[in-house]
């Protein structure tokens, strides 16, 4: 299903935050969402879920508009991984990952072998089927980011927003979910995913939108729109690109900031 | 003590099952307010907040001349029912039911919306974003979180209703057997000078509400 966002303005009744949004993603594509804090990421997120009504234009999937739809059929299209966050409930994880068959059992019904079996598997997918007993407050940052991943996969949408998934992992979890992401867009499912670290973008996305005081100040390839010059002027640092050859052959980019010239913008 | 006669029991059993009819009704009624006044915006908005507030700040008398003008027999609603049926809700206990279910909405609305205002919004998200309606997230994520909330609203309307004297007096009467409720049953008392039944409806009732107090507290801590 291909995802399209049409002329977007977003935000909160009397307080808009953004307007003029418009990008597309196809299935098995990665875009990720630059932007700086209050840039407006996780409201056009919101608005991209239904979560907020649009101020002006549309979010169609494959041509139709999503206003109107029902929660159940915007859940079999959208899978949604939030930051993790810690609730006072002590699911264990296996109905945490269950939860996301939500809108495949009717209203009456409880979750069939074929629910359990989905959500097994996603948490196989993402290595960490032996957590599936333990309790979703017990286990680490990490592994509760996973567990939420697992919950979107077993929710088998087309299109998978993601919030910051990375934010508050440790290098090797970053890595790992970043590697998770790549596998899904494999599945064909559309991906779009915010994070704050431009070196990611060059590591899995096929195209950067980069958002700033809640417009699209580009949007492109990593490598053309991940300049030094649009990131001295939106995040107000001096940076330089390098080109690196990566671990496993192929060459991929780096920033890297200086702290001697901050840029004056 | 003077014994219980008739008037008494009859009036002291009205008034229970007035007050647990006006409860019903009240979450029937109340809770799907509260939670439409706490999640939504839509117009008109104010003007259900302030019709369902109103009975909390007018004297009860004006209250109940307003159910009156709405549902005495030559009222706005009252005439084509009374014309097409024959029937009138004045001066039945039915009456005092519609009295003390609206002197007691208030109370409960209050009480329910501030707890439902107080549900954390990203639980409903979350319900929302797995596939819940809003229909489902209402029955089965908010209201059980604001659980509390409801009961202690639900509490406070009962005693309420229980204590309703103004409205019920000018819609429903005080029809002895018929439509005297225990706190009319202790004004009629008062005033012909049976101060022996006025002391033991007086003693029932402040019995009945420290029971129902208590057992409020018991099904939630936090809930009165």
């Amino acid at each position: 299903m291909r995802l399209a966002v049409e002329n977007l303005a977003f935000g909160y009744p009397g307080k808009p935050v953004g307007e003029g949004v418009s990008f597309t993603v196809k299935p098995g594509e990665v875009l990720c969402l630059l932007g700086p804090n209050g840039g407006g990421k996780t409201t056009l997120f919101k608005t991209v879920l239904s979560l907020l009504a649009p101020r002006a234009g549309s979010v169609r999937v494959d041509g139709e508009s999503v206003a109107g739809w029902g929660r159940p059929r915007l859940a079999r299209t959208f899978g949604y991984v939030p930051q993790a966050q810690l609730t006072g409930f002590p699911f264990s994880v296996r109905e945490v990952v269950l939860m996301g068959r939500t809108a495949h059992i009717g209203p009456f019904a409880v979750p069939s072998r074929a629910d359990h079996e989905a959500a097994a598997a996603a948490l196989a997918t993402l290595g960490v089927a032996h957590l599936a007993d333990r309790e979703y407050t017990q286990i680490s940052g990490g592994e509760r980011q996973l567990s939420l991943i697992a919950r979107a996969l077993a929710q088998d949408p087309r299109v998978l927003v993601m919030d910051e998934p990375t934010a508050s992992l440790d290098f090797g979890n970053q890595v790992r979910v970043l590697t998770h992401v790549e596998t899904l867009a494999g599945r064909g499912i559309a991906i779009i995913f915010s994070t704050h670290d431009p070196d990611q973008a060059f590591l899995c996305a096929h195209r950067v939108a980069l958002l700033s005081q809640g417009r699209l100040v580009a949007l492109g390839t990593p490598e053309a729109v991940i300049t030094p010059e649009r990131l001295g002027a939106i995040y107000g640092v001096s940076v330089a690109i390098a080109q690196v050859e990566g671990p496993a052959g192929g060459r991929t980019r780096v920033c890297v900031p200086s702290l001697a010239r901050p840029v004056a913008y | 003590m003077a014994a219980m006669s008739p008037e008494l029991v009859s009036a002291l059993f009205l008034s229970v099952q007035v007050a647990l009819s006006a409860t019903l009704l009240n979450a029937l009624l109340g809770i799907p307010i509260a939670y439409v006044l706490a999640r939504r915006r839509f117009w008109g908005h104010g003007l259900l907040d302030l019709l369902v507030t109103l009975p909390l700040v007018l004297p009860p008398t004006v209250t109940g001349y307003y159910l009156i003008v709405l549902l005495g027999r030559r009222g706005v609603l009252g005439q084509p029912i009374y014309e097409a049926t024959g029937w009138s809700i004045a001066f039945t206990w039915y009456a005092a039911v519609v009295a003390a279910t609206v002197m007691a909405l208030p109370l409960l609305v209050r009480t329910a919306r501030a707890a439902i205002e107080s549900v954390d919004r990203d639980l409903e998200r979350a319900a929302w974003t797995l596939g819940h309606s809003e229909w489902r997230t209402a029955l089965e994520v908010t209201l059980p979180l604001a659980r509390n909330g409801l009961v202690a609203g639900l509490v406070l309307a009962f005693a309420r209703a229980l204590g309703e004297f103004g409205a019920t007096l000018m819609l429903a009467g005080n029809i002895p057997g018929k439509t005297t409720t225990a706190p009319l049953a202790i004004y009629t008392a008062v005033q012909t000078g049976e101060r022996g039944e006025a002391l033991l409806l007086v003693g029932l009732l402040t019995a009945l509400s420290c029971v129902v107090l208590i057992a409020a507290g018991r099904l939630g801590p936090r809930a009165v």
